[in-house]
């Protein structure tokens, strides 16, 4: 009880294997990015028509695709994209939802019902089916896919947000902010806002490997990123071509992503057990 | 008292929420005023609309099911006709409000000083110098340890410590009128005693007025220049502290007085009022306080009682004139 709040935190942290191993992965993700350039031995766009479809070996680790391109360097470089998907692609959602959630939750009434039925309708419609829509229609490209998924998905944090500025908004100290003079802008940014924290955290991470696959699935359907660019999703699909003569085309790339995505929805799993306090105990 | 030190002046001031079958009237004709650096207090039993006439006047109701009329004269203002805008420029910089908890009026995830530093920049004023004021505003609730109480978050105060915050908080501003509505209800009655002490000196410093919500008749005498008995919504009786407990004129006070507990007298057994306050749905006309009271005739039941003047300062709402017999 005597130790400082962040030594606390770390040894609970250290307790809470899922979370450790989490960070563990994601943060060997966050590395590979940042350092793609000197862990890469090759250029992910370098074509060498004399090393086309080889099988893994010591000079190409995971082997080449079709165009001769290094496979390893190129999943290597593909973690920043996925990484790109995953902040830009949560920064959205969040600033659509929690907007939403919010103005929602603290005025009530009309508002409340049409921003909400909007809400619902993202949920009665397919994501999937409705991504691709909206892809189609603003074109095809990575930003376009993510802004995309963003659309389908904000609707989960609106919800969360709404239900917790809803309860927040009748405590006590709302009324002091209100009889203080304050706007209702700065009431919902200021004194609402950092206490649905805690909670958006969680619900970032957990909505982070869903918002990754989906952006993926678009790649992998040919809406989401162009070539040459180094995404998993349509490396996936590119390798499909060549499944039987060069399986590891396919292969390599979806452990890439299964490894990543697994790592946010473990750490995803260990938050929410660290922030929750009925769990500090077990 | 001359018109022009008059601050808040309440005019025919009704509140009804609407409920299932109808409407309830919490608060009905309430006529006051309050005068400049003067400290009012406001008493009644629970739920006789004493906390919804102070938050009425700031419109601090929640919203949708209140109908509020009558007038609300601020200064020259009448607050019922204001935008929310202007509203918003009322509240804090010239009528202030402290409540009943002070355990969950602060904002759990900023540091108090934090807090009261953000009213201060609604007017304006350099952060730097903000600061300052924060600091100056400890030392002036006598705050211990100021400079570092600044730094505390809510949870790491003790009641008393975050009501004086609060009071900070709200006299960091410079209003001209502060609502306490049963400031220290939550605490007990050492801190009880230190809060009004404060609130006194603050007052007479700041010539600060101060509407005190109450329902402790102990502490009315201590701390209240003028009262306003509330019974059901009404103002039944109103005048000065002597007036109200050396000539209490409507039976209900002079129950009310009767029930106190007293040092003086040996008297056994208090005396208490029998029945209980009536459903205020869809209310007839009528003396709202006739069904509990030993002198009530068949007029009580049918027509609103007058306003009797006693003097001056002091009146009261009741059919008998002269007022009730003394029979204690």
């Amino acid at each position: 009880m005597n130790d400082s709040p962040v030594k606390e935190f770390f040894k609970t942290c250290y307790k809470n294997k899922n979370f450790l191993i989490g960070v563990i992965m994601v943060g060997s993700v966050i590395l590979l990015a940042i350092f793609a350039d000197v862990i890469a031995p090759f250029a992910y766009d370098a074509n060498n028509p004399k090393e086309i479809l080889q099988a893994p070996s010591m000079r190409h680790l995971l082997g080449t695709d079709d165009m001769g391109r290094d496979l390893f360097s190129r999943i290597v470089y593909g973690t920043r994209i996925t990484l790109k998907v995953a902040v830009i692609g949560a920064g959205l959602q969040l600033v659509l939802g929690v907007t939403v959630g919010l103005i929602c939750g603290y005025f009530g009434g009309a508002v409340d019902k049409g921003l909400m039925f909007i809400a619902d309708l993202t949920y009665a419609i397919p994501g999937m089916i409705a991504a691709l829509a909206v892809v189609t229609v603003i074109g095809s490209n990575l930003t376009n896919a993510i802004i995309a998924v963003a659309v389908v998905n904000w609707a989960a944090y609106a919800r969360v947000v709404r239900a917790k500025t809803m309860s927040i908004k009748n405590q006590a100290f709302i009324e002091t902010g209100i009889a203080f003079g304050e706007s209702p802008l700065a009431i919902m940014f200021r004194y609402i806002l950092p206490n649905i924290v805690p909670i958006l955290i969680v619900n970032i991470s957990m909505q982070l490997p869903g918002t990754i696959m989906s952006t993926t699935t678009l790649s992998f359907l040919g809406v989401g990123s162009q070539p040459p660019s180094p995404d998993w999703g349509w490396m996936v699909s590119d390798g499909i071509r060549y499944v039987s003569r060069g399986p590891w085309l396919c292969i390599y790339p979806g452990l890439a992503l299964v490894y990543t995505v697994f790592g946010f929805n473990i750490m995803g799993e260990g938050l929410r057990d660290l922030l929750d306090p009925r769990m500090k105990s077990q | 008292m001359s018109e022009t030190n008059e601050l808040l002046r309440l005019k025919d001031l009704c509140v009804d929420y609407k409920v299932k079958d109808g409407y309830l009237s919490a608060v009905k004709n309430v006529n006051f005023s309050i005068n400049r650096g003067e400290i009012f207090a406001i008493v009644g039993e629970s739920g006789c609309g004493k906390s919804t006439v102070a938050h009425a006047i700031l419109k601090l109701l929640p919203e949708h099911n209140e109908v509020i009329k009558g007038e609300i004269w601020y200064d020259g203002r009448d607050l019922n006709n204001l935008s929310e805008k202007e509203l918003e420029k009322v509240r804090g910089h010239e009528v202030g409000m402290i409540f009943q908890n002070p355990l969950d009026s602060l904002n759990p995830v900023y540091t108090t000083g934090w807090q009261v530093q953000e009213g201060i920049l609604l007017d304006n004023v350099p952060k730097a110098e903000a600061w300052n004021k924060v600091i100056e505003m400890y030392r002036d609730v006598k705050m211990p340890d100021a400079e570092k109480r600044v730094n505390s978050f809510p949870h790491e105060m003790s009641g008393g410590m975050r009501q004086r915050v609060m009071i900070g908080m709200m006299l960091a501003r410079n209003p001209k009128l502060l609502i306490a509505d049963e400031p220290t209800t939550a605490l007990d009655v050492t801190i009880e005693a230190q809060i009004l002490k404060l609130i006194r000196e603050l007052r007479d410093e700041h010539n600060t007025a101060v509407m005190m919500i109450t329902h402790n008749f102990g502490l009315v005498s201590e701390i209240a220049d003028r009262v306003a008995v509330m019974y059901a919504g009404e103002v039944v009786e109103i005048g000065t502290v002597f007036d109200i407990f050396d000539e209490p004129k409507h039976p209900y006070t002079r129950r009310l007085m009767q029930a106190l507990p007293r040092m003086t007298k040996a008297e056994g057994r208090l005396k208490t009022i029998d029945g209980s306050v009536p459903r205020l749905t869809n209310h007839k006309k009528g003396c709202r306080f006739a069904n509990r009271c030993e002198y009530a005739t068949e007029r009580c039941r049918t027509e609103d009682p007058p306003v009797n003047t006693v003097s001056p300062s002091h009146s009261y709402q009741c059919f008998g004139e002269q007022g009730v017999k003394e029979d204690v």
